[in-house]
């Protein structure tokens, strides 16, 4: 069919820049079809980019990661956790730690990588009581637990709350 | 072994649309991910690491009261179709039956409770995904549920934790809470009035994430976005669920405002809209899942804004789980290829609607009305 190519249309909206985003609606049975610049296309709300949710995470981590030394030896440095076997290889190419043990053999590493993602490293909320605890960790148990009962009673939230009191009651020392 | 009757409501207590604002968010899922001390993660576990993981958590569950009666699965013992209700209904993950290979890995399980609308992958991608799943927004109510599971299980099981980042879990993106709550709703009214763009770019400003309906890398059908929280590390479990709720009830002010847009600014083209999907629905001999739940976004709309009166979100829910391919095929009680099962789904909707949701052209509802 002759006519103007996909490529040289202008857009509908503003007559100005190229279009780019070729939209097509159905409406009553009707066809109708806009060419819209990208801004014009990004002001009425269609996505020109959709934030793909497709995209490997791996490559994502491994970019994310990817200007930090994989441990303070340098980047050359290949590590490999004596528990599992996971190189930083197969870290990079998976996306995806092999064992508990891999935090400590990639402790590095990973905090640069945590911060990105996450924007930290510090975990902050329920505090794991091993079935054998020392005093301090019995004390961070206890600290989020009170932090956790305020919040309770913040939002009334009395049945919770007074689970929580007895947790507390029980790992408390006796006074 | 695979009945579902022993599970409260089938695991679908959710679709009664008893919640808050059900008529927009369909349902609440918080998750947490837990894993042992001393086994290598799913993808790289071998089959003596899944099994020790197995056994572990069915010896809590003898032990625990509040588990007493649960029903654990091991997938490979499970029937195919089964399988695939099981993760229809959102109880287990693709990963969880073996991904591609279809085949689910030995020592994957459920573990499903009989006394609330909670469940537990085992050996999945980390060794333990617990959840709950609650209908319409109850996000508070949601993370109490799976926190009381997780100290259930946590007491009893030695989880793998580090002072410094928390709970470890086999992806660096769900270390520390290993929390992801998120809430399924429908957003018509912001793709109609092509707000969402905005809302969504908003979303990711304020740390939050979506996804389709059927979670990581699902596309977006029928106007049903997935909202979750994007990081994991660094807050509290109560404040990532709070910011959540905070945000989604946000959407939900932007949604209904967009609603009002519709109706003041193209009410014809509205119900129009909302008739059009109404009708296909009532009558269709043949429809693809895709199609379907295109039409019931419309119908959704109608119902919600009063313009198919007597219409209830209830059997909207109900459709759009029942005519998902094992559930029809469990109806057939045999398999059904791909024209077949399309007329079967058409089918299943003109019952239902038939039966739950007739409504009449001029906006009145039939049975029940005088």
């Amino acid at each position: 069919m002759a006519g103007k190519g996909k490529q040289d249309m202008v857009c509908d909206n503003c007559g100005e820049a190229g279009a780019v985003v070729h939209f097509t609606q159905v409406v009553n049975n009707e066809t109708k079809t806009s060419h819209l610049c990208e801004r014009c296309a990004t002001e009425k709300g269609l996505q020109t980019k959709i934030p793909s949710t497709n995209l490997l995470l791996a490559d994502f981590l491994a970019k994310m990661g990817g200007d930090e030394p994989l441990s303070p030896g340098g980047p050359q440095e290949e590590l490999t956790c004596p528990f599992c076997g996971l190189s930083t290889a197969d870290f990079k190419e998976v996306g995806r730690l092999g064992c508990p043990q891999c935090y400590s053999t990639f402790e590095e590493y990973l905090r640069g990588l945590l911060r990105r993602i996450h924007g930290g490293t510090q975990h902050v909320g329920k505090v794991y009581l091993p079935p054998d605890p020392s005093a301090s960790e019995k004390e961070k148990r206890l600290e989020a637990l009170r932090r956790t009962l305020v919040r309770a009673i913040d939002s009334e939230d009395f049945e919770r709350a007074a689970e929580l009191r007895d947790q507390i009651r029980t790992l408390e020392p006796a006074s | 072994m695979d009945d579902l009757a022993t599970i409260p409501d089938y695991g679908l207590g959710w679709l009664d649309a008893s919640g808050p604002s059900s008529d927009i968010v369909l349902s609440t899922r918080v998750r947490l991910a837990r894993n042992l001390q001393g086994h290598a993660f799913g993808p790289r576990s071998r089959v003596n690491d899944r099994e020790a993981v197995l056994s572990l958590v069915r010896s809590v569950i003898e032990k625990s009261s509040h588990l007493s009666g649960a029903s654990l699965w091991e997938l490979a013992k499970v029937s195919p179709r089964t399988q695939k209700i099981l993760l229809e209904r959102r109880l287990v993950s693709e990963d969880l039956l073996g991904g591609k290979k279809g085949v689910p890995p030995r020592g994957a399980a459920v573990l499903l409770s009989t006394k609330d609308p909670t469940s537990v992958m085992v050996n999945e991608e980390d060794h333990l995904r617990l959840q709950s799943l609650l209908s319409g927004l109850r996000l508070q109510d949601a993370w109490g549920l799976v926190d009381r599971l997780e100290e259930e299980l946590g007491n009893e099981l030695p989880l793998a934790y580090h002072h410094e980042f928390g709970f470890l879990t086999s992806c660096p993106t769900n270390v520390g809470t290993g929390l992801r709550a998120s809430v399924l709703m429908h957003l018509p009214g912001l793709v109609l009035t092509k707000e969402i763009g905005q809302v969504l770019k908003g979303l990711n400003q304020v740390g939050l994430t979506f996804r389709g309906l059927y979670g990581e890398g699902s596309e977006v059908v029928g106007n049903f976005f997935q909202v979750s929280n994007q990081t994991t590390l660094g807050k509290a479990e109560e404040d990532l669920v709070g910011h959540l709720d905070q945000i989604v009830r946000q959407v939900i002010q932007y949604e209904e405002h967009a609603r009002h847009v519709l109706l003041k600014e193209a009410p014809a083209v509205t119900e129009d809209k909302i008739w059009r999907a109404y009708g296909l629905l009532r009558y269709a001999r043949s429809l693809s899942f895709e199609e379907l739940i295109n039409l019931l976004s419309g119908v959704r709309l109608g119902s919600s804004l009063k313009l198919l009166p007597n219409l209830r979100v209830y059997t909207l829910n109900k459709i759009m789980i029942y005519s998902q391919t094992a559930h029809l095929e469990q109806a057939a009680g045999r398999d059904l290829p791909l024209p077949e099962c399309d007329a079967h789904r058409a089918s299943f909707v003109r019952r239902i609607l038939a039966r739950e949701g007739v409504v009449t052209s001029d906006g009145e509802s039939s049975p029940e009305s005088p």
